[in-house]
């Protein structure tokens, strides 16, 4: 048989997949074991019982300092700021999105300013955002809304011309109004395609949020790591990341899930 | 408005740019006729169908419908069905068929409610009861096949009964046995809600079959050195007596 015509069954597949995350784990801590044998204070590849450490300090004692379990405080500035951000930019690119794509004296008066807005780089006006904003939460908001809005925006407006043209002209032969074509035809077909959206952008809301905690913050996860990235601390950084990683996988679930289970019909047609 | 022409065309142009489409169309159509327009493709019988929609606007000349002009948008008087998506994929059957009646009533909620919504869920319950959906009156269209998704389209039409019916290929996708019976679909909703049709298709004995008068839509002039300088017209305008209604459901020769 060729190549292209043999398929892993599920359990296979399954065990295929786990084979690289668990040589990935092998090669780990063999590295680690060789480090820790020359030099017992090697910081660069923790042992289990060092991660064990810090995770049970980070996670489950409270900080001396404040009084917090660090970890808990600094995941939820994270996500408040996270779902803020993505938040203001889902409205925006749901309310630009329709009218850009719907009606074309708005869509002439303001799509080519979001265009223009997308092509800035986010990172390049984050001094402009601390300048104007301060150095509290506004601007950790503000820099994610900047980052993700316009893609979301450029995004729905294209999803609202893919409707087929039938479906708009068939409406008006009912009868229907702008404000009614709007309401009973396009918002709800965009909005499976909103959440599409933003769950693909959820990716570059973390990498802003995570560039604005690093800047200028007291509290967060993106703040934690660059904190005790000066101490060198693996130990605390890779559980982190694995978190963060964990919580990024959790959201994209979330959100196709809640996709499937708000629109039955989305999908199918598509 | 109950004497004289439905549709009345004069002098009707339509070119894109250097490209010419539709030239000198002249044509009269009275309430009850089931006009088929047939032609070879690009010879801009569907340009045709979207000016009377009122989606696209003549170069020169008007339309006239009830003796009106016709208002340069879609609108309420002519239902349409297009070949694909004409029903929406975000509603269910009934609520594809319910939408016309809550968008004529309800402008700003844009939804029925009550004992109102009841009389109309019961409307269009008929009407899907009527061309053989009501079964699947919960699903969504993606679930139905591609006739049953016609005759929803239909019924999602005529519920608001517009005078004039437009069909754009309506039974293009549809396989051969499905397609006589949607023809038998479409030819007693035409008699019995004295509706006036208008079908584009590109099959002449579909057109034979279902019109009462067959127009065909042809280029006469050719410059072979700028094919696109002149437009189609129509060539044939040829009545279908078998076809034609004499008022007690029966068909009769005229001539």
């Amino acid at each position: 048989m060729r190549l292209i015509n043999l398929r892993p069954s599920r359990g296979a597949a399954l065990i295929v997949a786990a084979l690289p995350f668990a040589a990935l784990v092998v090669v780990y801590l063999v590295f680690s074991d060789l480090r820790l044998e020359a030099n017992p204070n090697d910081k660069l590849l923790p042992s289990v019982e060092s991660f064990a450490d810090a995770i049970h300090r980070m996670a489950f004692k409270p900080s001396v300092r404040t009084g917090d379990i660090l970890l808990w405080a600094d995941t939820g500035a994270s996500l408040q700021r996270l779902f803020i951000g993505i938040g203001v930019s889902a409205l925006a690119g749901f309310t630009f999105g329709i009218l850009n794509g719907l009606i074309p004296w708005f869509s002439a008066t303001w799509s080519p300013l979001v265009r223009v807005i997308s092509m800035i780089p986010p990172m390049a006006v984050l001094p402009i955002l601390f300048i104007t904003f301060g150095l509290g939460e506004l601007a950790k908001v503000v820099l994610i809304v900047f980052g993700t809005a316009p893609f979301i925006m450029r995004d729905l407006e294209q999803r609202v011309r893919e409707l087929p043209r039938e479906q708009i002209v068939k409406a008006q032969t009912l009868d229907a109004n702008t404000w009614q074509i709007v309401v009973r035809v396009v918002a709800p077909q965009v909005l499976p395609r909103l959440i599409d959206a933003v769950r693909l952008s959820l990716g570059a809301a973390w990498l802003f949020l995570i560039a604005a905690e690093a800047i200028a913050s007291t509290e967060g996860l993106g703040y934690r790591i660059f904190l005790v990235r000066r101490y060198l601390a693996m130990d605390v950084i890779l559980p982190y990341v694995a978190w963060i990683t964990l919580l990024a996988f959790l959201l994209d679930v979330g959100f196709r899930r809640l996709n499937a289970f708000l629109f039955p019909w989305y999908g199918t047609s598509r | 408005m109950t004497s004289g022409a439905l549709i009345r065309v004069s002098q009707l142009w339509k070119s894109y740019a250097d490209t010419a489409v539709l030239e000198r169309i002249n044509l009269t159509v009275e309430r009850n006729e089931f006009v088929t327009v047939v032609g070879a493709s690009g010879c801009g019988k569907t340009t045709f169908f979207k000016l009377l929609l009122g989606e696209e606007q003549p170069t020169r000349g008007t339309i006239f419908v009830g003796g009106e002009p016709l208002s340069p948008e879609p609108g309420k008087d002519r239902g349409v069905v297009f070949q694909r998506y004409s029903v929406f994929p975000h509603l269910t059957v009934l609520e594809n068929v319910l939408l016309g009646l809550e968008l004529r009533r309800s402008k700003f909620l844009c939804r029925s409610l009550g004992r109102r919504r009841r009389e109309e869920v019961e409307q269009c319950e008929e009407m899907l009861d009527r061309v053989g959906l009501l079964p699947s009156a919960k699903a969504y269209p993606d679930a139905l096949s591609g006739g049953m998704q016609q005759r929803l389209a239909l019924s999602q039409t005529l519920i608001t009964g517009p005078e004039i019916l437009l069909l754009d290929e309506p039974f293009g996708a549809l396989d051969p046995g499905i397609r006589s019976d949607m023809h038998e679909l479409v030819r007693e909703l035409y008699r019995e809600l004295k509706l006036t049709v208008l079908m584009i298709t590109h099959d002449l004995s579909e057109g034979f079959r279902l019109g009462t008068r067959l127009l065909v839509f042809d280029k006469v002039r050719v410059d072979p050195q700028a094919p696109e300088a002149y437009g189609a017209t129509i060539t044939y305008d040829v009545p279908v007596t078998r076809n034609r209604n004499n008022g007690n459901g029966q068909a009769e020769s005229v001539l």
